[in-house]
């Protein structure tokens, strides 16, 4: 299952209120983490989270200036060590001590699925709100093949999937910690063998489910000091039965539909999976100006039925200036499909304005769909300074529900391409044609013509004479 | 029968004759213009003639000194000739297409009422506080004040006094020819607080030929609008040390006074970084008599690569970086001295290199480490690093220390670390140099257009030339005249037209569209209606050259 999914590089610049609040954090705190989740197919997903806080002189405003929020997407990048470089620069241990050592970009572009992110936003620098600290958070998340690189065997270790191993802490972080999801494995030691034996624990509700993490901490000297370095091995005792993975609550899928260069239709298909709860999302679309929206034929059916959304925000595109922005609430009923629709027709483009291959098509930057999914396992509120990173990027203040944010994949589509070489073909043949016809009447113009003396007998006479003259009569 | 028929083909063929000709002619008049205006670049009218005259424009520097006369300070006869003007003009000897001229219009007049008082003074500093009062003086101008021969105002083995506003003093003489000792005393000031060559040669050190003592000219930093300066902590170590420095209160303190001194001359953006796992290029040597360890002379310009791929500020501004590092060395290999050429260590602990900033290497104090366990905090003494970085600021903006007469007292720099004269005398390098820039930029572009016959030049690129040659002109008149604050602005302003219209980019539009490819397209339409044209023109031009042999023959 080789999903190579683009890189989405965004920075979000939230201006909102972060986290419960805390003691006033250390000025350039970090802390980082590395979450492994094995999976039953022996595919292996790592996802590195490193956080940078710092004090800053920026006062708090009330309100949000909406003119000066910005949206930009990329759709589609072709991700190399290139991305990966600057980031790690970003990094106060860059990739010399800590986990950032694991970060090798041989391995980490040899996987199924790589996705990169920077997050930079302004977060409450203390209880009250007062002052502001700037948060800056990468996150890295590949997903490795385990089970065709390593032949067939499930198992997996640190060196195996990074060629390398921890050593030592990053000493500028204040929590350094590698996290393994061992959910619904650590009742039982028959079916997975954890290596070395983790320390601790912890138990907590992520994503609406109940997960089980064994957890090594870094800065805890015992952890390293046993055998010089951490290699975080995970062996399959008996492998598990082959067992359908858990559907989200809240998926989606995209794509666009229709035949002919002319027009098509956009769809985007909206799965709620939850057994009985219906739940708002908010959509956000944008597509480019060279296709164009037709927002009469917007179209929400769910479960047959029209859907109608009780808020939909629409700013119409400007050719070579500004995408259509399409915002949308959307209510999507429990445990059903939602199918949203608009057609488009396509633009023609001017012809420097084509990419070098365009016949490869246009991308469509993906949807966003941001959620607050209902849980079906009640949390227990938390501290979320005190919470793993990985649970406290978009934190939220209702313990019964969790904030989602997904992207769709992006869409390839075909415009209308006219044959480049055109132009020269048309020359080409118009001077010839003008050539021609200006050869002829040139002829009839500048000639002088002669009446001839119509010659009597044609060739039957010439043929006779040929014979006469070989006979030696005189000729005709 | 014969006779009327061949009347009848001489009657055609002349009719085709003309039928030719006159295609020809329609060829010719119509069609080669219209193919001619259809397919033309355009290219705006360049003043190509001025553009090249700007080559062998003569700058003439005026430097407007006032010299002022207190009373007893030359005989009595001579003071009644007051007030005159001397004017001393010399020419710079530069191997330069450009002629300099530096002229010293010397205006001479009698002290004022509060002149004279502030000058019988007791003391320098009470004088120039008083004199400093009532009058702004402009940029570039310099006032000398001639005090009496015995006057207790400067020590007795001193003549001159240069102070660090546009002002200086000079003692006077009872002489016969006291206007041209004081004159010649005057100059030698004036030359000191101004212009010499040594400056103009370093602002022109990119145009001059090689020479083997232009490296070290070559060190300030290129003229231009903005500058952004980079403070770097690099601790490669931070196991063994904590380090913090106060970055923010020592550039509020030592760079923000001295850069808004500099303001003048550009806007400057300060910014610092603290970067860990930072390690220079180059092992140091471990000497074992000392027990401490080294970097050579030699091995310095290794230094800088490796830790310039992570500092990382040039890509995210248009100006001019400098980098001042402030190197922290890992306790493995403390401390750390840097050698000079004869091995001994340098007192400072730093060195620069020339456009791109500077380095120090901050030891830890050794004590430190017995105390506490790792890592140590180790404090940065900001004063210590300031002086050195502040130092090395002067330097690579082609501040050099100011090279002075005999017998001559400096009172020093104000408390901002640079004197308003040594602004003005980098106001005007800095104007020589962005005119040279602006020339070389503006004729080259020039030679460009009139080589590339393809280039298409639109309105706006030509009106940035126009404006660029107007701005080389008024700044060389207002150096001419003395206004250095004006001039500086103009030569700013030709600087960046000329370089706007040198990267236009639309001078790129059509500059690949090569010959073949013309002719391919041309030939189809071309050939087949040249041919039978010239065809019938030759025929045409044979057969009346023999009409014309034919009558000479039966003569």
């Amino acid at each position: 299952m080789a999903v190579a999914l683009p890189l989405v590089l965004l920075v979000l610049l939230l201006s909102g209120r972060v986290g419960g609040g805390h003691a006033e954090p250390p000025r350039d705190s970090l802390r980082e983490e590395l979450v492994i989740t094995p999976l039953p197919s022996g595919d292996v997903a790592a996802t590195f989270q490193f956080r940078t806080r710092w004090d800053s002189e920026l006062q708090r405003e009330e309100g949000t200036d909406h003119d000066f929020l910005r949206y930009a997407v990329l759709p589609r990048e072709v991700v190399c060590t290139e991305n990966l470089t600057p980031w790690k620069k970003l990094l106060p241990c860059s990739s010399k001590a800590g986990l950032s050592m694991l970060l090798k970009a041989d391995r980490l572009f040899h996987t199924s699925y790589h996705s990169q992110a920077v997050h930079i936003r302004p977060v409450c620098g203390n209880a009250r709100c007062t002052s502001i600290s700037w948060e800056l958070r990468q996150t890295l998340s590949v997903v490795f093949d385990a089970f065709v690189t390593g032949q067939g065997k499930k198992d997996w270790s640190l060196f195996r999937m990074f060629s390398r191993t921890l050593t030592e802490p990053c000493p500028l972080a204040s929590e350094s910690r590698v996290y393994v999801d061992i959910t619904g494995y650590n009742q039982d030691n028959e079916t997975l063998e954890v290596n070395p034996r983790p320390t601790t624990t912890y138990q907590d509700v992520i994503l609406g489910a109940r997960k089980t993490y064994a957890v090594y901490d870094l800065l805890d000297t015992a952890v390293i000091n046993n055998s010089r370095n951490l290699n975080v091995q995970l062996k399959w005792k008996s492998p598990p039965e082959n067992e359908a993975p858990p559907v989200p609550f809240l998926y989606a899928q995209r794509y666009v539909s229709g035949y002919g260069l002319q027009s098509g239709e956009l769809n985007t298909l909206l799965y709620n999976t939850h057994p009985y709860r219906a739940f708002p999302v908010l959509l956000l679309d944008t597509v480019p100006w060279y296709l164009r929206l037709y927002v009469h034929t917007l179209t929400i059916t769910s479960k047959g039925k029209d859907n109608k959304p009780s808020y939909v925000h629409y700013q119409p595109a400007q050719d070579r200036l500004q995408p259509h922005l399409l915002e949308m609430l959307i209510q999507l009923p429990a445990n059903s499909a939602t199918k949203v629709s608009i057609q488009f027709e396509r633009a023609l483009l001017k012809w420097t304005e084509y990419t070098p291959d365009p016949n490869h098509g246009f991308y469509v930057s993906p949807s966003v769909i941001s959620a607050l999914v209902p849980s079906t396992v009640a949390a227990k509120p938390v501290d979320w300074e005190e919470s793993p990173l990985f649970k406290s990027l978009y934190p939220v203040s209702d313990s019964s529900s969790y904030f989602v944010r997904l992207y769709t994949e992006p869409l390839l589509v075909s415009l209308p391409t006219p044959d480049f070489s055109m132009p020269y073909n048309a020359i080409c043949l118009t001077c010839t044609v003008v050539a021609v016809c200006y050869g002829s009447f040139y002829n009839l113009l500048t000639r002088t013509f002669h009446i001839e003396e119509p010659s009597t007998g044609g060739l039957a006479k010439r043929l006779a004479n040929l014979i006469r003259r070989a006979r030696g009569v005189p000729p005709l | 029968m014969a006779a009327p028929g061949a009347a009848a083909t001489d009657l055609e063929v002349v009719r085709g004759k003309r039928a030719a000709l006159f295609f020809a002619a329609v060829a010719i008049v119509l069609g080669l213009p219209l193919w001619w205006k259809t397919t033309e670049t355009y290219r705006a009218p360049l003043p190509y003639s001025e553009i090249s005259g700007l080559n062998a424009l003569q700058l003439r520097l005026m430097v407007p000194v006032t010299v002022v006369f207190t009373r007893e300070s030359v005989p009595l006869d001579d003071q009644e000739k007051l007030p005159f003007t001397v004017v001393h003009e010399r020419e710079i000897p530069l191997k330069y297409k450009m002629k300099i001229k530096c002229r010293f219009q010397k205006a001479y007049r009698r002290a004022l009422d509060h002149e004279e008082e502030a000058l019988s003074l007791g003391s320098m500093q009470e004088a120039e506080a008083m004199l400093a009062e009532p009058q702004e003086q402009s940029e570039g101008s310099l006032t000398v004040y001639v005090i009496p021969e015995h006057s207790s105002l400067l020590p007795q083995d001193m003549t001159s006094y240069i102070g660090p506003e546009r002002m200086a003093v000079v003692r006077g003489i009872m002489h016969r020819e006291a206007f041209s000792i004081v004159g010649r005393r005057v100059i030698q000031v004036a030359q000191a607080m101004s212009l010499t060559e040594d400056v103009l040669a370093a602002a022109l050190a990119d145009h001059l030929p090689e020479d083997k003592w232009s490296s070290d000219k070559r060190r300030p930093l290129k003229s231009s609008l903005g500058y952004e300066i980079t403070f770097s902590l690099l601790n490669p170590d931070p196991k063994s040390h904590d380090v913090h420095w106060d970055i923010e209160g020592a550039v509020r303190r030592y760079v923000q006074p001295f850069l808004s001194a500099l303001s003048a001359a550009g806007n400057f953006s300060v910014d610092s970084q603290i970067l860990y796992y930072a390690v220079l290029g180059v092992n140091p040597r471990f000497d074992p008599a000392s027990s401490s360890y080294y970097l050579a002379m030699h091995s310095l310009p290794h230094v800088i690569n490796p830790v310039e791929s992570r500092l990382g500020s040039s890509a995210a501004s248009l100006y001019p970086v400098l980098n001042f590092l402030l190197y922290v060395p890992e306790l493995a290999h403390s401390p750390l001295y840097i050698q000079d050429k004869d091995g001994a260590p340098v007192a400072t602990n730093a060195f620069h290199s020339p456009r791109w900033g500077g380095i120090m290497v901050y030891n830890v104090d050794p004590k430190a480490y017995n105390a506490s366990k790792l890592p140590v905090r180790v404090e940065v003494d900001m004063v210590r690093v300031m002086e050195v970085f502040l130092a090395q600021l002067r330097l690579l903006f082609g501040i050099a220390q100011p090279q002075l007469p005999l017998k001559c007292l400096f009172s020093g720099p104000k408390p901002e670390g640079l004197t308003t004269w040594e602004l003005d005398r980098l106001l005007w390098a800095r104007s020589v140099e962005n005119l040279a820039t602006a020339t070389t930029t503006l004729t080259s572009l020039a030679q460009l257009l009139g080589k590339i016959s393809n280039i298409v030049i639109k309105d706006d690129v030509a009106s940035e030339v126009y404006r660029a040659v107007a701005a080389v002109q008024k700044a060389a008149e207002e150096l001419a005249s003395g206004h250095l604050a004006s001039a500086f602005a103009a030569s700013q302003e030709a600087v960046t037209s000329s370089e706007r219209a040198f990267f236009d980019p639309s001078l790129l539009h059509l500059l690949y569209f090569p010959d073949d490819q013309k002719f391919a397209i041309y030939i189809p339409l071309f050939l087949p209606m040249a041919v039978p044209i010239l065809l019938s023109l030759v025929k045409i031009f044979l057969e009346t050259r023999k009409s014309w042999k034919k009558p000479e023959k039966i003569d």
